[in-house]
């Protein structure tokens, strides 16, 4: 490690993987949003890339390292050299791709190397650049890995199966469409019932959650307020239940349930759901219980309340974000729970939206449809997510992360 | 002078309390172990019965009553019949007797059967034993009277009643430990548990290994980082049968944008079965796992460094240490508790997962865990005496675990 430990040596270094790390990425984006060939190459990011970070360690000015690199990339990508290498693609897409690249590549290259002197480095220096660029890494790598999904997601429910087969690659939409982009939504919606299985999990979820709760208050409050015997044994247990594997309860309950006629009724859901619940929604409620000051509670006792009337009027109403939060994820269990509603429904006017997705995973029904209902069920669970991920982050580690 | 001391055993205060805790806690306890207890105990019972997917209906004794024969007028001949069998092809049916009221109209022509009797309007027939697959046809020739065509009699409208002792497999006293000995029997088990342990092992570290590396990442406030939080999140809170879909579409061999991604960038010549060859479906679906739970080692993780006092980073910093240094000797020692806490429970859950194996490649191409195993023994293999003897191999596994897990958990959070 000393060895690397100077300017002219750490720069090029870095320089040389940030600009294959850009190169990958640009390629890779460039790639799935037009459709065309856009190649990363490694020499030549190593040789852009070295000479790039020789060139900046200690000095470069921003706007005139962005305005340089991106002509220079232009010129690249035009010459068929350069970190990224294309066949004949559109002036748009090169002068895209150009952009990205001076952009991606100068920016941060001036901001890790700008502090660096040329010669021998401090521990600090060479460790804050290291440390810069992983960072960078780091926000690419989250970045892709998580959007790709989603956009393939999205994308490939707004093509048809024929655009599909002839470039995977290409996600770009045909605006000209107009409403008719969204064809797959609107056949799901019409023909396959979508609508009502989107009710269906809708409320199947709400009662799981409701449930849940008033079953897993007077619980959690027990548990974290009242001392019995056992309490220790129980709060145990609770862990113990929440981690048995639901295959395993599946089968007897598969069995149970077939046997009471329950099968195929969302009664029968209704009753299950909020019992695969209840230890996740009481362990979680307990550990915010608990951190709650028990001298209030004391004082509404000694002003004559009663056990049940501080839990009412003082308990809940401090708990209220706890509430939120563990609601929301009840609710989101209940909406992407699959492997009970697809063993125990098979009536299709029953169908939650997870076991209306399964059922669309068949030969026949192109694959456009599939997106489309992934999407249908992962959008509005997300629009939940992020305006309440405050909430969210708070409630699911209250339970197990002491301050 | 033997009563001067403190109280000893429960005063009662302590007694009410633990009355109205037991009362809080009651719905809590029914529901739970009418859903998870039972259908535990119910698991033991069925790992050691020779049942198999067509058995869980009990065998009934089944009649179809017509009359044949199309009289037209009154003194018409015709015969009624009645068609039996026994549902089952295995199991016996004993003592099985017959009623039906006799129809209006209708009287008997030569000798009733032996086996029957009218009597009072009601005809009543004892039929013996019947083994299983048994079938059988009782007709009783009759004669048609006037009253037969004035009250429009309808045979079928009567429904006839069949009472008989069947057996049921899953509430009698036959045993078996066959299904323990398929399941331990050849080498495939040890496979099975091989791949579990690989897919279990590896995801949970991959995960954790992710969640810190992201926490990492924003641990710091900076514009966009609420943003970038939500989206972090997105694995973890999308259906899994979304992302599984979109994940095999992407890696589809023919049309998968992966592929078609590897070979222009000269990655690979031809196309490559992501979830169908046989090492490579394995890490595939670690991969899955790993990138699905990133986000909760990383909500975990980056709760307990917000919690991390600043001021013992400044003081690092003033005595000289590198950031890899103040990571290494400050953070880490900080994080370890709830490390462990994370890794035994994502450990146990990764081991208990069902859904994304099933979904991804249904347990084929040396994907098989043990839960799957469950689920192909008990409904393709149709054997649900195996897939419950496999259930209780994981239920075993699962206790195991949490003897590491409590001693771990009591030390870290006191309970």
């Amino acid at each position: 490690m000393k060895m690397l430990r100077f300017g002219s040596l750490t720069g090029p270094l870095l320089g040389a993987l940030w600009t294959f790390v850009v190169a990958v990425t640009v390629a890779v984006a460039m790639s799935f949003v037009t459709g065309e060939a856009f190649r990363p190459s490694l020499l030549w990011s190593l040789l852009f890339g070295g000479l790039t970070g020789f060139v900046l360690v200690g000095r470069g000015h921003m706007r005139v390292v962005v305005a340089a690199f991106c002509v220079v990339y232009f010129a690249a990508l035009s010459l068929g050299i350069g970190p990224v290498l294309t066949g004949n693609v559109s002036l748009i897409a090169r002068l895209a791709a150009a952009l990205f690249l001076g952009v991606g590549i100068g920016w941060p290259m001036v901001r890790f190397l700008e502090d660096l002197p040329m010669g021998a480095l401090t521990r600090h220096e060479f460790e804050g650049a290291v440390i810069m660029a992983l960072k960078g890494f780091g926000y690419i790598f989250f970045t892709a890995i998580v959007v790709i999904p989603f956009y393939v997601m999205v994308m490939t429910s707004l093509k048809n199966q024929s655009q599909l087969m002839q470039n995977p690659l290409d996600f770009s939409i045909d605006l000209s469409q107009g409403w008719g982009l969204f064809r797959s939504y609107t056949e799901l919606m019409t023909e396959f019932n979508f609508g009502s299985y989107m009710w269906t999990s809708f409320y199947i979820s709400v009662l799981t959650v409701l449930i849940t709760l008033a079953f897993a208050i007077p619980g959690a409050y027990a548990v974290a307020r009242l001392r019995f015997r056992g309490q220790v044994a129980f709060s145990r247990s609770i862990l113990l239940i929440y981690m048995v594997p639901m295959i395993v309860l599946a089968l007897p309950i598969y069995i149970g349930f077939s046997m009471m006629g329950l099968r195929n009724s969302i009664t029968g859901i209704v009753m299950i759901y909020p019992v695969t619940t209840i230890p996740v929604a009481l362990y979680m409620l307990q550990g915010y219980f608990r951190g709650l000051p028990a001298e209030i509670e004391e004082a509404g006792l000694m002003d004559g309340l009663s056990r049940l009337q501080v839990i009412w009027k003082i308990t809940l109403p401090l708990s209220l974000p706890a509430l939120a939060s563990v609601s929301l994820y009840v609710f989101m269990i209940a909406w992407n729970e699959f492997l009970l509603a697809f063993m125990l429904l098979d009536d299709p006017s029953k169908f939650t939206l997870t076991r209306g997705i399964a059922s669309l995973n068949s030969s026949e029904i192109p694959r456009q449809h599939l997106m489309a209902g992934s999407v249908i069920a992962t959008v509005p669970i997300m629009a939940l997510f992020l305006g309440l991920e405050r909430f969210m982050t708070k409630g699911l580690t209250a339970g197990s992360v002491k301050g | 002078m033997s009563d001067i001391g403190p109280p000893r055993g429960a005063g009662p205060l302590a007694r009410t309390e633990a009355r109205l805790a037991w009362g809080l806690l009651a719905p809590t306890i029914t529901a739970v172990s009418l859903v998870v207890i039972l259908p535990l105990l119910a698991i033991f019972w069925i790992s050691v019965k020779p049942v198999s997917l067509s058995d869980l209906r009990a065998p009934e004794a089944i009649v179809r009553e017509d009359l044949r024969g199309k009289p037209s007028v009154a003194g018409d001949e015709a015969t009624l019949r009645y068609r039996l069998r026994n549902s089952s092809p295995k199991s016996e049916i004993t003592g099985v007797t017959l009623t039906d009221s006799w129809p209006v109209g209708l009287s008997i022509v030569g000798d009733l059967d032996p086996r029957c009797t009218v009597s009072d309007e009601m005809l009543r027939c004892d039929m013996g034993d019947w083994d299983g697959g048994f079938r059988d046809t009782l007709t009783i020739p009759v004669v048609t009277e006037q009253a037969f065509f004035d009250q429009a009699t309808d045979v079928e409208a009567s429904p006839v009643k069949v009472d008989g002792q069947a057996s049921f497999v899953l509430t009698n006293g036959d045993f078996t430990f066959k299904n323990f000995v398929s399941v331990f029997d050849g080498g495939e088990f040890w496979s099975v548990l091989g791949v579990t342990l690989f897919y279990t092992i590896f995801g949970t570290l991959g995960a954790m290994i992710m969640g810190l590396f992201a926490s990492l990442l924003l641990n710091h406030s900076f514009r966009g980082q609420g943003i970038l939080r939500g989206l972090y999140l997105f694995p973890y809170v999308a259906p899994v049968i979304a992302v599984a879909f979109a994940w095999i579409l992407l890696f589809d061999p023919f049309s998968g944008s992966a592929n078609a991604l590897l070979i222009q960038m000269g990655v690979t010549e031809g196309a490559i079965n992501f979830f169908g060859e046989r090492p490579l479906a394995l890490i595939m679906v670690t991969l899955f796992e790993i990138w699905r739970y990133f986000p909760l080692s990383f909500l975990f993780i980056l709760a307990r460094m917000q919690s991390i006092p600043t001021d013992m980073y400044e003081a690092a910093d003033m005595d000289g240490a590198s950031p890899f240094q103040q990571f290494w000797y400050l953070s880490m020692p900080q994080l370890l508790g709830i490390l462990s806490v994370l890794f035994l429970l994502r450990f146990i859950w990764t081991f208990n997962k069902f859904d994304d194996i099933f979904l991804l490649t249904g347990g084929n191409a040396g994907t098989r865990v043990l839960t799957v195993n469950v689920y192909e023994q008990a409904f393709a293999v149709s054997n649900i005496g195996a897939g419950a003897a496999v259930a209780v191999v994981i239920f075993a596994c699962l206790l195991l675990f949490s003897v590491f897990f409590f001693k771990v958990i009591s030390k870290e959070e006191g309970l």
